[in-house]
């Protein structure tokens, strides 16, 4: 829950940068072209709750992401998990402890074995139980995610999009891990099966206790299933919140703009007007000066292009943070006030 | 919209695609007949393998070689375009129809100028000269809001982002003045802001501009956005259509009932998403009856055996349901709920 005493898994001050360009020019210039996909994020999960981390292609969300579950070494910073640091170079025990599940369903999954291959070969390698007990684990794991023993001699192929997903789940699961990071688990899928998968990490967490990081560019997949969202821009978290406050009262000129270009069921009678925000995000190779988001910001300031916000909580509310300098003014509750009302 | 007679672009009756493959013939689109009114937009809704595309590539005349239309009607102000062979097909892509795709980047020429992408369909169509053509490229450039357009009219579509790419494509479709511009879900791949961007174009180019859109997309609120009128389509046949926020708010088919129920909204949120339950039905031999009704909660004995063609509503709806009243029930009761 969020403001409790030691979070169960957090970021301090993460980067990840990915060099681009000629190494060897790059060797001779003695400078290397560097792309800042992560940079500098300080992010807190509590154990048992369900975080978003939401944001536009290119955010460095999935990069986030990656850092967190050890499948990729950041540059800069740590990341402590259950009160200590973790190292470069994982443990076993501690992988085993924080799983992914991926976005493609179809890609993700060994087309070469059996759901049952699968899940016996992750059980006996980490010995999650007896070798005696490895099938009817198996079994138990899959009636978890709503599918049924007959299914452990099926193969990927034979299953559809929702039910592999159901299947990855199931293989992230049976290691037992604390904490679940699913990168938009739900993108690759029809609408009516979206739901089944909502629904089903929605049980699991309710079930088991399981902490989710749920990544997504999905508004409102995110606000139908977390307690908390963080709102990544440009390799920076701008705005974390309570999913209502953030949905309600949105401070940072990003997270409005996002959240009126949604597009809504029920509709204003003059579309065609003024985009939500306008522009394309810059590239991530040149990111600019003072905060990242002036380039598209309606309200940017001299000030904004010299001074680099800091994420910052509200004077109000220590739980609602933002990076932007005018967030916790007069001005930015105003704009937010001004466009609840222009999307009623 | 009040006029007296309402003028229809395009129409669609009862048109038949079939798609011969090796485990047997695929129904892909069966008896779907719908119209696009002048300067307004229709959404042509469904999940994969509904048979929007199928249909959408029918109207282009771009269906793969295996598929056929085996019968039916498509008229384009009064041309029956299934009759035409290619090459006066091809005469009527870009003046009288053109098209917008969901990616951009395998849709454009890599290695020419985007500038000259644009001035090609008025040099080919309307036989302006090269100067004449820039002109025009430069001005379409502008009106779809690509900036310093001058400077932008020699660069290659590699050096745009994805949102400018996907108005280049809108400047391609409008370079020679369609009547009609069809879009296989054009801002799917897009980001949430740039999708907005583009959706908002579209709309203003519809109303200024007069020319009609048929929309191809799984996603509802997009739809509601943009369109005015609204096909759903279900295992290649249209179930329910009308104008779009009454489809939307008060569904008269158990399947846009479904489709509204498990996608998550994000003006109310629900204690539980709904799912439809079961899979969509197989084309090649399709259940009997109603084609959702293997899935449908308010299934009785006639759904199992009776055909269920589109049948007209007062108020210019219409819906393929036996018991369409059963739906008015369920969301009289969701509206209920607080």
């Amino acid at each position: 829950m969020p403001g409790s005493a030691e979070p169960l898994l957090a970021a301090r001050g993460v980067s990840v940068y990915f060099p681009v360009g000629s190494q060897l020019a790059a060797r001779i210039r003695h400078e290397e072209r560097l792309l800042r996909a992560v940079d500098g994020v300080d992010l807190e999960i509590g154990r048992g709750e369900v975080l978003a981390l939401v944001g536009e292609s290119g955010s460095g969300k999935s990069t986030l992401a990656l850092a967190l579950a050890g499948l990729r070494p950041v540059d800069r910073g740590e990341i402590r998990f259950d009160g200590r640091a973790l190292p470069a170079n994982r443990s076993r025990a501690d992988r085993r402890r924080i799983q992914m599940v991926f976005q493609d369903p179809y890609s993700s999954l060994n087309p070469r074995l059996t759901v049952g291959g699968m899940l016996g070969e992750l059980l006996r390698v980490h010995h999650v139980v007896p070798r005696s007990q490895v099938e009817a684990f198996s079994t138990e794991l899959l009636t978890l995610v709503g599918l049924s023993e007959s299914d452990l001699s099926a193969y990927p192929r034979q299953f559809s999009g929702g039910q592999r997903q159901r299947v990855a789940i199931a293989r992230a699961l049976a290691l037992r891990p604390d904490v679940l990071v699913a990168d938009e688990p739900v993108s690759a899928l029809d609408v009516s099966v979206q739901a089944t998968i909502l629904n089903l990490l929605r049980d699991l967490r309710g079930e088991l206790g399981l902490t989710l990081l749920l990544i997504s560019h999905n508004l409102a997949v995110v606000r139908h299933l977390c307690d908390r969202v963080a709102v990544m821009y440009l390799g920076r978290i701008v705005e974390v919140a309570p999913t209502e406050q953030l949905f309600s009262a949105p401070r940072h000129p990003y997270t409005q703009g996002l959240l009126a270009a949604i597009p809504r069921l029920t509709d204003s009678a003059d579309y065609g007007g003024a985009p939500a925000v306008a522009g394309d995000p810059p590239s991530p190779l040149r990111i600019p000066a003072g905060c990242r988001f002036r380039t598209r910001c309606p309200m940017a300031q001299p000030r904004c292009e010299q001074e680099d916000p800091a994420l910052s909580a509200s004077p109000d509310d220590p739980g609602h943070l933002a990076a932007c300098h005018f967030a916790f003014g007069p001005v930015a509750a105003a704009v937010g006030e001004l466009q609840k009302k222009e999307q009623p | 919209m009040s006029d007296a007679i309402p003028d229809t672009v395009l129409e669609v009756r009862d048109l038949h695609v079939r798609i011969a493959s090796r485990r047997g013939t695929v129904r892909a689109v069966d008896g779907v007949s719908f119209e696009v009114p002048r300067g307004e937009a229709l959404g042509l809704v469904g999940e994969s393998g509904s048979g929007k595309s199928m249909t959408l590539r029918a109207i282009l005349g771009l269906l793969p070689p295996e598929a056929q239309v085996t019968s039916g009607q498509i008229l384009l102000d009064g041309v029956d375009l299934v009759q035409l062979g290619r090459s006066d097909f091809n005469r009527i892509r870009g003046p009288k129809i053109s098209m917008i795709f969901q990616e951009p980047m395998s849709a454009l020429n890599p290695v020419m100028r985007v500038g000259r992408q644009i001035a090609e369909g008025p040099e080919v169509h309307l036989g302006y000269s090269r100067a004449r053509a820039a002109d025009r490229a430069l001005e379409l450039m502008r009106r779809v809001g690509i900036p310093d357009p001058e400077r932008r009219f020699r660069a290659y579509p590699h050096e745009f982002s994805g949102g400018m790419r996907q108005r280049v494509m809108i400047a391609i479709a409008l370079s020679c003045d369609p009547e009609i511009i069809l879009c296989d879900e054009p801002t799917t791949a897009l980001d949430v802001t740039i999708q907005d961007q583009i959706l908002r174009l579209l709309a203003r180019l519809c109303r200024e501009s007069g020319v009609s859109l048929v929309f191809v997309t799984h996603d509802l609120p997009v739809v509601a956005q943009v369109c005015q009128h609204i096909a759903v389509m279900y295992g290649g046949q249209l179930v329910e259509r009308g104008d779009v926020r009454e489809v939307l708010l008060d569904p008269r088919h158990p399947y846009t009932l479904g489709l509204v129920r498990s996608a998550p909204d994000f003006e109310y949120v629900r204690e539980s998403l709904v799912p439809i339950p079961g899979s969509p039905p197989s084309l090649i031999t399709p259940p009997p009856g109603c084609r959702f009704h293997p899935r449908c909660a308010f299934v009785e004995e006639d759904c199992r055996v009776t055909d269920t063609p589109l049948r007209l509503l007062p108020g210019g709806r219409a819906t393929a349901c036996l018991h369409y009243e059963r739906c008015l029930e369920a969301v009289a009761a969701d509206r209920a709920r607080p």
